[in-house]
């Protein structure tokens, strides 16, 4: 098993929220648009890498027993830090995101990963685990933002693409169509990859 | 025994970096986080209520003190000269704070505008105080005019359904307007 492999793996075998199905709930709620998805999936990036790396060069000084906590507090470090930069260089963004930045401290694939991966393994594979992860989730989100920004406005990445006399339907904005594009993804991948 | 020493100095450890790291990191970025909300919260909102200011407000800032308090100050100039002047006051609302940044012609004693900054009213009922429909019957009003402490000014309806809003914003335009003549002199001052 490669090294490539920690990276290739979360692309497919473990897309974030299509195979695992973790981290669900910033992915409902950001999908809006293919820029809050993008946004998004680059702060978690950030934030799984970063912490992937210090979890697990950390790993063999920190106790079992208080694990989580330690890991909680790394990975509430970088959010703050990804939190603030955002504020202070990407402000528009920062709004549309809103509390869902604050609220990566709590999306279980960055806590799953430093428990089940770079607690366990080296510097570099963490690395690569992390970004991999990383970015299958960000293009999972951008997407699924990009679906719903298509049909629920007509554009993309802000951009009017869809013919003038298109209707947007309005509720692929909305919560409704989150589950329902959500779902609708998870079940073609499922039927590709059992037909495979 | 030695575990749990062992379990107290890591974890104390770790969060004490992480603790300083964020300090730093904060006092960093803090100058510019300040001067974006500046731009993206209330620079559009001071736009509006110095409607035809020629230089850039929030560039020409000032920081005064009034009533051992701390205030924003913005200046708009017309032909390089002086024109007017906007800050912030707090009224409240139905539901909490309501921010409210008025502007005043400092010549001729007049309001130039009303903007709400921010406000916790209900969407869609107490809110409409945001609307244009209910600031704009604030502009050109004189500051002479009597605010009773329980209502807004003789010729502005409360919005129907947003009494307390509607109040909320006066009360906050009641303190400013009590404020302006200090503020006047300040502003001219220097």
């Amino acid at each position: 098993m490669g090294l490539s492999k920690e990276f290739t793996k979360g692309l497919w075998n473990e897309l974030p929220p299509f195979r695992l199905v973790l981290g669900l709930c910033p992915v409902l709620a950001v999908t809006k648009s293919a820029e809050t998805g993008l946004g998004m999936g680059l702060a978690v990036i950030f934030v799984l890498t970063c912490s992937n790396m210090l979890v697990s060069s950390l790993r063999n000084v920190i106790p079992r027993k208080v694990r989580i906590a330690s890991f909680i507090v790394i990975i509430a470090t970088f959010v703050v830090v990804v939190e603030l930069t955002a504020q202070a260089f990407f402000y528009p963004i920062y709004e549309k995101l809103g509390i869902f930045i604050p609220l990566i401290v709590v999306n279980c694939i960055i806590l799953g990963r430093a428990e089940a991966f770079a607690s366990r393994n080296g510097v570099i594979p963490s690395a690569l685990d992390g970004l991999g992860i990383g970015t299958g989730f960000t293009l999972s989100l951008t997407v699924l933002g990009g679906i719903r920004e298509i049909l629920g406005n007509g554009t993309i990445f802000g951009a009017e693409i869809m013919w003038s006399s298109f209707r947007p339907f309005t509720f692929m904005v909305e919560a409704p169509g989150a589950f329902l594009s959500l779902g609708l993804l998870l079940g073609i991948m499922n039927a590709f990859s059992k037909s495979n | 025994m030695k575990e749990i020493v062992q379990m107290i100095v890591v974890l104390s450890v770790i969060c004490t970096i992480c603790g300083v790291a964020l300090s730093g990191f904060r006092n960093m970025t803090a100058d510019r986080i300040e001067n974006q909300v500046l731009m993206n919260v209330q620079g559009p909102k001071v736009k509006l209520v110095l409607e035809g200011a020629e230089n850039d407000l929030i560039a020409d800032r000032k920081n005064l003190s009034v009533n051992d308090e701390q205030l924003l100050l913005f200046i708009g100039k017309k032909q390089g000269k002086d024109w007017a002047i906007a800050y912030e006051t707090v009224g409240q609302g139905f539901g909490g704070d309501l921010k409210v940044m008025v502007g005043y012609d400092i010549e001729q004693n007049n309001l130039t505008g009303v903007q709400i900054i921010s406000h916790k009213e209900t969407p869609g009922i107490g809110s409409r105080v945001t609307e244009n429909q209910f600031t704009k019957r604030f502009k050109g009003l004189h500051i002479d005019i009597e605010i009773d402490p329980n209502q807004c000014p003789g010729d502005i309806d409360a919005i129907s359904g947003a009494t307390y809003s509607s109040k909320g914003v006066c009360e906050a335009l009641r303190k400013s307007i009590a404020l302006y003549p200090e503020i006047r002199k300040q502003a001219l001052a220097n």
